[in-house]
């Protein structure tokens, strides 16, 4: 049994939900293998190879791969499948774009964003914004299978000596082109892979009032989110939003300000280790999820917090 | 141009499922049904291109129970111009809804296909992408903008660290996100109107699609509950915890 993880990357470096895909791979059991498709990958494949538990890393550098565009991509994945017994991804906005791709490509369905590995064939999944845990089971030859990063420990970044082999087949579908992209520019933690996080809802009232979010994130090292009331009233971004629809998120300290805790939500955050509710509606069902409620105005708390952590 | 749209009946978003006492799904008796949100997303952006002249004729299909004509029937109150429903009485994986929809994709010559992203029922995030792999069509996910230019699709998509601009050769599959449009409400004329516009049932059989599935559900169980913590009174005695008794800061 060997087992093809699919490497996210950004900005020249491995990205952290790659580590815990391997881990994934791991429980499963057999030598991982891991893809890193790109065009000038060459030193992220070298960095791909110290990744513990990684026997042997598959450079696909071409033109083609560049910004992951699924139409090229997938057909590089489906000619390498038949080597193996499962093809896993980071269920990242990547993952979620090419894998059910390949898995249509293989005539098998695709499971997504497994939270555990009962064994070789069975692993389990949340559905219903996670409000019931599914296990299934696949009979699949290749089993294709999007990761939930925060199901899985992440495995040592440095510690392996994996082999290093290049992947000549290009395919370029012509299909599809990369025209640009914005990407959020901050000098905080990225949301998945942050210790604390500190969300923000509808009660913040306004965009600008965020900014007592970002100040007290600065002094805690800490990623700043929202719910998706706040990013639907446009106070931010989508790409800060958690939730069902949005990012999952497992710190070790969750902070909720001024969020209600609909279940959408919630299904993005629950697993944090410590969670922390300030809101001014004692009654708001953020707080039965909360290890540490504040029954508080958040305009008045924030900043209190600020001065004392 | 033709543009067809997919819709999907789930469990309303403001319902909270349980799991049955037999860990074998979740309990959908008398639970209110209704269109998946991304679909009514994925409708709205259908009808606004209509609006704009861009798309000539909408097209809604459902691959689904009988019931799901309920949202067929949304959907053309909401503009669609005629509707199928692939009638199928078992829940399906996506590959087989895709495959169902590919035949339809074959009957009907689309140049645009917009479905939701995911569907809140089973979160799986599939649909849209493996139905462009059927068809060989180029696709644009998590879409929050899109642009017919000519030939080309232009397609704002919300990726993780923010947004990324893909031009795509029409014909093309969409799956939306949140921010693609707001979805309009049905007014009381459209939905009589509605009642009259026509509604096809095929089945996937007659489509000569094989539905068959590599994956079997075995049990459903609730999540871990987690229990409420305690209420703090001040920030001060926050910190002190956080500090000292969960040792996280």
């Amino acid at each position: 049994m060997t087992i093809l993880v699919i490497a996210e990357h950004e900005a020249g470096a491995v990205a952290p939900a790659t580590l815990n895909t391997v881990a994934a791979a791991a429980k499963i059991g057999g030598d991982v293998h891991l893809l890193v498709a790109g065009a000038g990958v060459g030193a992220i494949a070298e960095a791909a190879a110290k990744i513990a538990g990684v026997a042997k890393v598959l450079v696909a550098d071409n033109a083609a791969y560049e910004h992951a565009l699924p139409e090229n991509v997938a057909p590089l994945i489906v000619e390498l499948a038949g080597n193996y017994s499962h093809v896993l991804a980071p269920a990242s906005t990547n993952g979620k774009n090419i894998l059910p791709r390949v898995a249509a490509l293989l005539d098998v369905d695709q499971i997504s964003e497994i939270i555990a590995v009962e064994s070789a064939d069975t692993f389990k999944r949340p559905i219903y914004a996670g409000n019931a845990i599914a296990t299934v089971q696949s009979s699949a030859a290749v089993k294709v299978i999007t990761v939930r990063a925060t199901g899985f420990d992440a495995v040592a970044s440095e510690g392996g000596s994996a082999s290093v082999e290049s992947v000549s087949a290009a395919h370029d579908a012509g299909k599809s082109s990369f025209v640009g992209e914005e990407l959020a520019k901050s000098d905080r933690p990225e949301l998945t892979a942050a210790k604390i996080v500190i969300s923000g809802g509808r009660g913040l009232q306004n965009g600008d009032n965020f900014k007592h979010l970002y100040t007290l994130a600065d002094k805690l090292g800490a990623a700043v989110g929202a719910s998706r009331a706040a990013v639907d009233a446009g106070f931010v971004p989508n790409d800060m939003q958690v939730g069902q629809t949005g990012k999952i998120v497992a710190p070790q300290l969750y902070i909720a300000v001024g969020i209600s805790g609909a279940i959408q939500h919630l299904a993005g955050m629950k697993d944090s280790k410590v969670i922390v509710a300030i809101n001014k509606d004692e009654e708001a069902p953020i707080f039965q999820v909360a290890d540490y409620g504040l029954v508080a105005d958040l305009f008045e708390a924030i900043p209190e917090l600020e001065k004392l952590v | 141009m033709k543009v067809l749209v997919a819709v999907k009946r789930v469990v309303d978003y403001n319902v909270k499922v349980r799991v049955k006492a037999d860990n074998s799904g979740v309990d959908l008796a008398n639970v209110k049904m209704s269109m998946n949100p991304f679909c009514e997303i994925a409708v709205e952006e259908a009808v606004r291109l209509k609006e704009k002249g861009v798309a000539s004729e909408i097209i809604a299909v459902a691959v689904g129970p009988t019931a799901a004509q309920e949202q067929l029937r949304t959907a053309l109150a909401l503009g669609a111009d005629r509707a199928i429903l692939v009638e199928h009485a078992d829940e399906l994986n996506s590959l087989a809804v895709a495959k169902a929809l590919k035949a339809i994709v074959d009957k009907e010559q689309p140049q645009l296909v917009i479905l939701g992203k995911q569907a809140i029922d089973s979160d799986n995030n599939q649909t849209g992408q493996m139905l462009a792999a059927l068809t060989g069509f180029a696709q644009g996910t998590f879409a929050s903008k899109v642009e017919v230019a000519g030939d080309t699709l232009n397609v704002t998509r919300e990726i993780d660290g923010g947004l990324q601009t893909v031009a795509l050769k029409l014909p093309a599959v969409v799956t939306t996100d949140l921010r693609l449009n707001e979805p309009r409400y049905a007014s009381l004329p459209n939905i009589m109107k509605a009642k009259k516009k026509p509604l096809e049932t095929l089945t996937a059989e007659a489509l000569g699609v094989a539905l068959t599935s590599t994956t079997k559900t075995l049990k459903v169980e609730a999540p871990a509950a987690r229990s409420a913590g305690i209420k703090v009174k001040s920030v001060a005695e926050l910190v002190e915890k956080l500090k000292n008794e969960a040792k996280v800061i």
